[in-house]
């Protein structure tokens, strides 16, 4: 598994790019709407 | 109806699944791989896929979890970076010794009983500090790196470790200083700890990080998962190469554990330290139990005990974020409460 070819290292190295870049766009996304959202939520959860 | 080439059921429960796990990765710092993978192996992938898509699962909630914990100010990327290169050393001494163990034929056995009694002592050990602590108020939630913590804050073991001034010392996210050696050796033991069990070790981690080193819950929490990233990073690497690695089984994932873990990273600057600990404690006990149950189904040849393993798992992994969100949810109630003028 470990010290493959070049091209399985090229190919992990995207694999786990498009993980990274995953995490990375989810983070974003969720804190914008985050940014929207949790306010009004907690706002909702304190007043219950 | 199909997506990434498996059923849109299967990915709704995945996303779920994800969410789940998130919430405890964000909270605690550890249980990505430790609740992923045995799942996976139950759902009949193969052993080589469960683990590369459980570490690259592990690797893209680690990012996020320590990217909203660095929102917080609860990494301290210093002492994380220390804790890479002490534990990196570890791993390998405690690989020598599972080798070691391998050609005397006795690995599988010392590591399986040696991982229930770390799961269940460290349980142990953190539920019955935190209850002996009385509740109360527990610790405040402020990391200022200026803060000064009040020495009752911190444990009796950390408090030896400290005042060990064998230069050079650095400062640590919580206000205090402590030598770079003792953060070293305590780093080493717990990879030594890791590399000997196969394990990520973050539910070591965490613990070593508060108790022997004194840095605050939610900063241990923020910078164990910060070191997850390239424990993480790595191993998904080296799976990968091997086409360990499935995106169909990560990708929804992680779509559920991003939000999750943002859930779980909020909810530790709100809950009670000495809550968070309890609900720590009583996840490891309940995981030694399950990982008890498995070993015993291993020992007897009784397949059946792995699906009670994971399902005590999976129960363990409800139960408690549960109770980290509700008792996020009650602390957001109460400090409403305090703060709003009293009724006419």
């Amino acid at each position: 598994m470990i010290g493959g070819s070049v091209d399985a290292m090229i190919e992990a190295g995207l694999v786990i790019g498009i993980v990274l870049l995953e995490a990375i766009v989810l983070y974003v996304g969720y804190g914008a709407a985050e940014q929207v959202l949790a306010g009004p939520v907690v706002d909702r959860i304190k007043n219950v | 109806m199909e997506l990434l080439g498996i059923s849109l059921a299967l990915i709704v429960m995945f996303v779920g699944f994800g969410l789940l796990i998130g919430i405890l990765f964000g909270f605690f710092g550890m249980g990505g791989s430790f609740l992923v993978t045995p799942a996976l192996l139950v759902m009949g992938y193969d052993a080589n896929v469960a683990v590369g898509s459980g570490l690259a699962f592990v690797f893209g909630t680690s990012v996020i979890a320590t990217l909203k914990h660095r929102d917080l100010g609860q990494v301290d990327y210093k002492l994380g970076i220390l804790m890479i290169a002490g534990t990196t050393a570890g791993i390998e001494v405690g690989k020598v010794g599972l080798e070691y163990l391998q050609e005397l034929g006795l690995a599988g056995s010392v590591v399986s009983v040696a991982y229930v009694f770390l799961l269940g002592g460290i349980g142990v050990f953190v539920t019955y500090e935190a209850m002996k602590s009385g509740g109360g108020d527990g610790l405040e939630h402020d990391v200022d790196e200026d803060a000064d913590l009040e020495d009752e804050e911190i444990p009796e073991i950390a408090q030896k470790i400290q005042s060990y001034s064998v230069p050079p010392m650095i400062s640590i996210r919580g206000g205090f200083t402590v030598s770079l050696w003792m953060v070293l050796l305590v780093a080493f033991a717990t990879g030594v700890l890791s590399g000997f069990l196969g394990v990520g070790g973050g539910f070591i981690r965490m613990p070593a990080l508060f108790y022997l080193i004194g840095v605050p819950v939610p900063v241990a929490v923020g910078t164990d998962l910060f070191e997850i990233v390239f424990s993480g990073g790595i191993g998904s690497f080296l799976y990968a190469q091997s086409g360990a690695v499935d995106l169909s089984i990560v990708a929804p994932l992680l779509a559920g554990s991003a939000l999750g873990a943002r859930v779980g990273a909020a909810a530790t600057n709100l809950v009670n330290e000495d809550d968070i600990k309890v609900y720590f404690g009583v996840m490891l006990l309940l995981g030694s139990i399950a990982v008890a149950v498995r070993e015993i189904g291993g020992v007897l040849e009784m397949p059946v005990l792995d699906t009670v393993s994971l399902a005590i798992i999976l129960g363990a992994a409800l139960l408690v974020s549960g109770a980290v969100v509700y008792s996020a949810i009650t602390m957001l109630r109460s400090e409403a409460s305090a703060s709003s003028p009293a009724a006419d």
